[in-house]
């Protein structure tokens, strides 16, 4: 039993991932943002 | 395989020059080593999940502003600006007690302990540590000045009085010695608060 339970642990970490929706927003976060300079200034713009 | 063949540094300044593609690259190349350097803190996946969401917001909004410097750094800038978040997390959440709705009575959740816990004693000595060696990073004129102030406790009279210049220009330099530190800070995007 003991082993099983450590052999599970240890596939539990090797996926310690982030969801593929999470990536997926932020290409997508990354892809709507954009950044205007205007002189000294930035102003940041998202488009959905 | 051949994503493997580009540098973190090429693939910053590609998407930084508008390369869309670039981060994906770099998203997929360190997601695990930022997952679970979070996730082994919070030991939430739904936080972890949050947390990384924050930290590559906040990587995509330094890149796009043009505020990042490379310098070969990508994963230890990612990991630092992780770690901070975590430490905001930790902080907010210490503020707002969440109500741990496991079920069961928990003991810990009426006991609580004065004095600085493990978690807290890291933050407070790795702050310590930071503001030392940004400290470090001053002119020596200034250095010297701040040093005698704020840890010698000394009034800006003896600072004069001890390194020979006029009271005006001990507090030029202990102005300049603040300004200096803000910037670094702002620069590298530290959180210097317990």
């Amino acid at each position: 039993m003991a082993k099983l339970y450590s052999e599970k642990s240890i596939k539990n970490l090797n996926r310690l991932e982030p969801k593929d929706e999470t990536v997926k927003f932020l290409l997508d976060y990354s892809k709507a943002l954009s950044v205007i300079s205007c002189k000294s200034l930035k102003f940041e713009t998202l488009l959905n | 395989m051949q994503h493997e063949l580009i540098p973190d540094a090429t693939l910053v300044r590609n998407y930084m020059s508008g390369q869309e593609a670039a981060l994906e690259i770099l998203i997929l190349r360190h997601k695990q080593k930022i997952y679970s350097f979070i996730y082994s803190k919070v030991f939430d996946s739904d936080i972890a999940e949050d947390i990384f969401q924050d930290t590559f917001i906040k990587v995509i909004r330094t890149l796009k502003r043009g505020a990042y410097n490379e310098e070969g750094k990508f994963l230890p800038w990612v990991m630092r600006i992780a770690h901070n978040l975590v430490i905001d997390h930790f902080r907010k959440s210490n503020r707002m007690p969440k109500f741990d709705n496991a079920g069961e009575f928990n003991i810990f959740s009426v006991l609580s302990d004065s004095t600085l816990n493990a978690e807290k004693r890291i933050i407070k000595a790795q702050v310590e540590d930071d503001v030392r060696r940004l400290v470090d990073e001053l002119p020596d004129d200034q250095r010297d000045v701040l040093m005698m102030r704020i840890y010698k406790d000394m009034s800006f009279k003896e600072i004069s009085e001890r390194t020979g210049v006029s009271i005006n220009t001990a507090l030029g330099r202990m102005r300049y010695a603040l300004i200096n530190l803000r910037k670094i800070i702002e620069k590298n995007n530290i959180v210097l608060t317990n």
